[in-house]
């Protein structure tokens, strides 16, 4: 024995998780003897097989000892183990647990029906959410090679800005071949070509295509429905994609048929392919035709296929089986500066961009790669999270907010014989039934609502039925929404015990609201920043839209110049056009008016600084463009036909002006290639691009061999319906060959915003649902306040409180609550929604009366709300409430 | 009523409180059984047969003494009841029965 005086080692201990763990799962009146003998026996095992086979013991004896029978059997109430003790989990017992919940459910509709309803939208939300995001990530991905295909790409830098594109030029392809062949086992050339005609007989088509070299099936491995695989080996032949196949040839069997395409070249077709996928980079290819095709039909490319420096083709490429992409992709980044010594001074670099980012990193800014796509779905992923998040807090308010009206409840159970785990069975079941409908609900309304929002989002998603990954995600969620919704009245209100509830001397604490006043507070920030972020993006489409574009947009219609015949007889068609009364102008031009696709950098001028590159864009047109689209004359004059010097004169916009620095344009000789032009006149900027960017300097002269559209001003006394249709006639008798393809300029126009209006649709989609979700449950509160303090608002009553007062004293404590919010919101909302704007140079900004507005809806809609039930509250009889006292 | 039968853990932990008479609560159990059958026992198991033993009123409690090597915690004494010792003796004599009627060719 040790003396007493010595200081004594310390005891050693079982671990301590394993502890707590049995105080945690083993009946309170047993621990104290279980945790006994369990130190007892580690004590003696530490002196006789050692501390670590002790613990060991120690854990397995705990583990051993967590059994149901040290969580139900009491013998100190001796009288219960008279009657037969059924487990809580019993399946009588679990059936018991369901009728009461639906019996509840169904007692409490309002309740129910906020509880059921917010988290349906929730739910609802999030998995349309969900589908979107897993269609955008599954882009390509049905690729065999997908991990082996890149396109490769050029980063040049002039004047300090790096541009970065997937152009590329001819020789780039051979290099490669020659210089890294190995590291590759495929390299394609391939052209993206704009719409062109294809017909057989009167069935015609504009599509999209691509010529390619014949690897081109390889690497994306086109399984051909009919035909052969060396079909694009033979330059008269085409591939179509099966459903422009069954377009063009009905029921019968396209292989070997004619196909005219843009009415000049008959083809044979070769195979038909199955059509790629909707969420694929290549899902508008309707036909591959062969590289030679393309070589032999446009005189130009033959000239350009070994000038390093017209970047206008794209490099497909797949990597050898053994080959490192990142390591490839380092490997030729100087392919082109060692082969095109004058390109050297833009300092070429050529990189690898893995078919895996195509579509949601695909964009550079300076040459660094910034947020794509990729960007959206953060947005929408983060935005889907907070909206189910929403709902729960709803769920989980409304059901703590109404424990506390059933504490009498646990009360009485208890009283006459509910032991807890009893309790806990109960309302957990209430919480996953409540869960449960809100999962199939929210099925059903995904189902219905696809449709609708595939057309919303430009997809083409369905529910993914068979999708493990899918049910684990939505069950999963469920499950958790369940129990975290259910466990404060499962553990919390169940241990109350049944004396003091039921005597009345229950209160919940003055801090019980607190959390559920946390959690209104992050719901109305979440909507409130929602709400500001919708309208902040609407703004700025609306900005953009109301742009002045410098030329009268409405009723110009242009039309694709597609086929030789229709180039060759714009003469006659123009005078026509004319004759009929449905037209004031008709003009031809290079470019159709909204949107530029040449520019050009043989400029040169007067006073230019040598060393700084130009990049102007050129448009060459017709001596009535200018009337026909309505630019309007800063200085000098339009182009005339009285002026046969005009063929070598130019009209510049005003942004050209500043960037060349004229002072005095009108009579400046510009030499652009080999000859010299005079400037006759400067036009306000027309808007031709992006209407989010600053216009580029542009320069136009008269040509009439190098256009490729027709413009036409429409009569604006005749309806545009009307004008048409004297049109057509003229284009239908001249061009047979192709349908009459005409496009309103406004609507083309309209179309740039596109891409903002989608998000901007979501968005308020979005925003929307969550202040209705987040109204839901500040209702379902409300109506709990009220209830609770009905007796309160009864003395009130009685002693002389007016409605409005009453009114006043419910609402308060909301109103705080979202003002709360709005503080918080509106700088988080303006620090995104100015990172969002930043992307555009021609943007709105963002002003004070945005977040005055939505502080005043929120508190507008939070006040109507709120309203119904203290008004209710308010107009009720005191007599009702005070009688039972 | 689960009967008066008797496992034969039940009988093997229900012997150990008789060895200990006096002094039966779990971890003494424990030691009295991992001592007389030389293996390694779970106090879990031996609670819940002592628990069962209790049901069927083969052994009565009662709350003894805290002492210093359990930590200041009280334990739980286990003694046979007549009941429980009527039911040691049954199974005794049963197996004396069963080895009479063994006939001695058997192990030859």
């Amino acid at each position: 024995m040790t003396k007493p005086t010595e200081p004594q080692p310390p005891r050693p201990v079982g671990p301590r998780w394993a502890t707590r763990l049995l105080h945690a799962f083993c009946a309170p009146h047993l621990v104290d003897e279980m945790a006994g003998d369990l130190d007892e026996l580690f004590q003696q095992r530490v002196g006789t097989i050692g501390l670590r086979k002790a613990r060991l013991r120690y854990i397995r004896d705990v583990l051993s000892l967590l059994r149901p029978f040290a969580l139900k059997h009491k013998p100190t109430v001796q009288h219960f183990s008279k009657y037969p003790q059924h487990s809580s989990f019993h399946p009588d017992m679990i059936r018991n647990y369901l009728k009461i919940a639906f019996r509840n459910l169904g007692k409490n509709k309002i309740y129910s029906f906020i509880n059921i309803g917010g988290l349906t939208v929730g739910m609802t939300v999030a998995m349309l959410i969900g589908l979107w995001i897993y269609d955008e990530l599954s882009f390509d991905t049905d690729h065999l090679n997908y991990n082996r295909i890149a396109k490769v790409m050029l980063q040049q830098t002039v004047e300090g800005n790096t541009s970065t594109s997937e152009w590329v030029p001819i020789p780039l392809s051979t290099a490669l071949k020659n210089d890294y062949g190995s590291d590759f086992s495929h390299i394609v050339l391939t052209h993206q070509t704009g719409e062109q005609i294809l017909a057989n007989g009167t069935a015609k088509l504009t599509q999209k295509g691509y010529y390619a070299e014949p690897e081109f099936l390889e690497i994306l491995p086109l399984k051909l429905r009919q035909g052969a695989r060396s079909g694009l080996n033979d330059p008269g032949s085409i591939l179509l994609s099966e459903s422009l196949a069954s377009a063009l040839f009905g029921n019968t069997d396209p292989i070997n048929q004619l196909v005219k395409v843009n009415n000049k070249v008959a083809v044979k077709v070769a195979g038909v392919y199955p059509d790629f996928p909707n969420n694929s980079e290549f899902r508008d290819v309707a036909y591959v035709l062969p590289w030679t095709q393309f070589v032999a039909d446009q005189e130009w490319v033959k000239r350009v296929e070994d000038n390093w420096g017209v970047n206008a083709f794209q490099l497909l490429v797949q990597l050898a089986p053994n080959a490192d992409l990142d390591k490839v992709s380092a490997k030729i980044e100087s392919v082109k500066a060692t082969h095109a010594k004058d390109e050297a001074k833009f300092n070429p670099k050529a990189f690898l961009h893995p078919m895996s980012r195509w579509h949601l990193y695909s964009e550079w800014e300076n040459g660094v790669p910034v947020r794509g796509r990729i960007q959206f779905v953060w947005l929408f992923g983060i935005i889907g999270l907070f909206v189910l998040l929403l709902a729960c807090i709803n769920f989980m308010n409304l059901s703590t907010a109404r424990s506390e009206k059933r504490a009498k409840e646990v009360g009485i159970r208890k009283a006459v014989g509910s032991v807890r785990s009893q309790l806990i069975g109960q309302f957990f079941s209430e919480s996953f039934l409540v869960v449960f409908f809100a999962f199939a609900l929210s099925l059903l309304l995904v189902q219905l609502a696809l449709p609708w929002f595939n057309e919303i989002a430009d997809k083409n998603t369905s529910i993914l039925w068979n999708n493990s990954l899918f049910w684990a995600l939505g069950i999963g969620f469920s499950l958790i929404t369940g129990l975290v919704a259910g466990s404060y009245p499962a553990f919390y209100l169940s241990g109350f015990q049944p004396v003091k509830v039921l005597k009345g001397t229950f209160r919940v604490g003055r801090f019980a609201s607190m959390p559920r006043k946390v959690l209104v507070v992050t719901q109305f920030t979440v909507s409130l920043a929602l709400i500001i972020g919708t309208i902040i993006v609407f703004r700025q489409i609306q900005y953009a839209k109301n742009r002045p574009l410098g030329y009268d947009r409405n009723g110009l219609v242009s039309v694709r110049m597609n086929t030789p015949e229709l180039m060759e007889r714009y003469g006659i068609i123009h005078t026509e056009l004319l004759q009929t009364g449905a037209v004031v102008s008709v003009a031809e031009s290079n470019n159709p008016t909204t949107g530029v696709y040449s520019s050009d950098n043989r400029l040169d001028w007067k006073g230019k600084d040598p060393n700084r590159p130009v990049d102007f864009n050129v448009v060459t047109c017709t001596h009535d463009f200018g009337k026909t689209v309505g630019w309007q004359i800063k200085e000098g004059r339009d182009f005339s036909r009285n002026f046969s010097t005009d063929s070598t004169g130019l009209i510049l916009n005003e942004s050209a002006i500043k960037y060349m620095g004229l002072k005095h344009p009108i009579g400046e000789r510009i030499k652009w290639a080999n000859e010299t032009y005079t400037v006759i006149g400067v036009i306000k900027d027309l808007v031709t691009d992006s209407p989010f960017e600053p216009v580029k300097q542009t320069a136009f002269r008269l040509n009439y061999e190098w256009t490729n559209f027709i413009t036409i001003r429409l009569n604006p006394k005749m309806s545009a319906r009307e004008a048409l249709n004297k049109i057509e006639p003229i284009f239908r008798k001249y061009n047979p060959a192709s349908p009459f393809d005409y496009k309103f300029v406004s609507a083309e126009q309209d179309q740039k915003f596109r891409a903002e209006e989608r998000i901007g649709k979501l968005a308020t989609l979005f925003a929307i649902l969550a202040i209705f979700i987040s109204c839901l449950g500040l209702f379902g509160l409300a109506s709990f306040v009220a209830e609770q303090r009905t007796k309160e608002i009864g003395v009130r009553k009685v002693l002389g409180a007016s409605v409005f007062n009453l009114w006043q004293l419910l609402s308060k404590d909301f109103i705080v609550l979202v003002l709360i919010s709005f503080l918080l919101a509106s700088p988080v909302a303006y620090y995104f929604m100015s990172g969002w704007l930043k992307q555009y140079t021609y943007r709105s900004d963002i002003s004070w009366w945005i977040f005055a507005v939505s502080g005043l809806a929120a508190i507008g809609i939070t006040l109507a709300t709120v309203s119904f039930q203290s008004i209710k509250a308010a107009l009720m009889n005191p007599v009702r409430s005070l009688r039972s006292e | 009523m689960k009967g008066t039968y008797l496992g034969e853990f039940e009988e093997v932990v229900l012997l150990a409180v008789a060895i200990r008479s006096g002094d039966a609560y779990g971890a003494t159990v424990v030691n009295e059984i991992e001592q007389q059958m030389n293996r390694a026992v779970n106090l879990g198991a031996v609670h819940s047969a002592l628990n069962r033993l209790y049901e069927k009123g083969l052994v009565s409690s009662h709350m003894g003494g805290a002492s210093q090597e359990r930590g200041g915690r009280r334990k739980r004494l286990y003694s046979v009841t007549a009941a429980g010792r009527r039911a040691l003796e049954e199974a005794r004599q049963l197996r004396n029965q069963m080895w009479e009627a063994i006939p001695t060719t058997t192990w030859a």
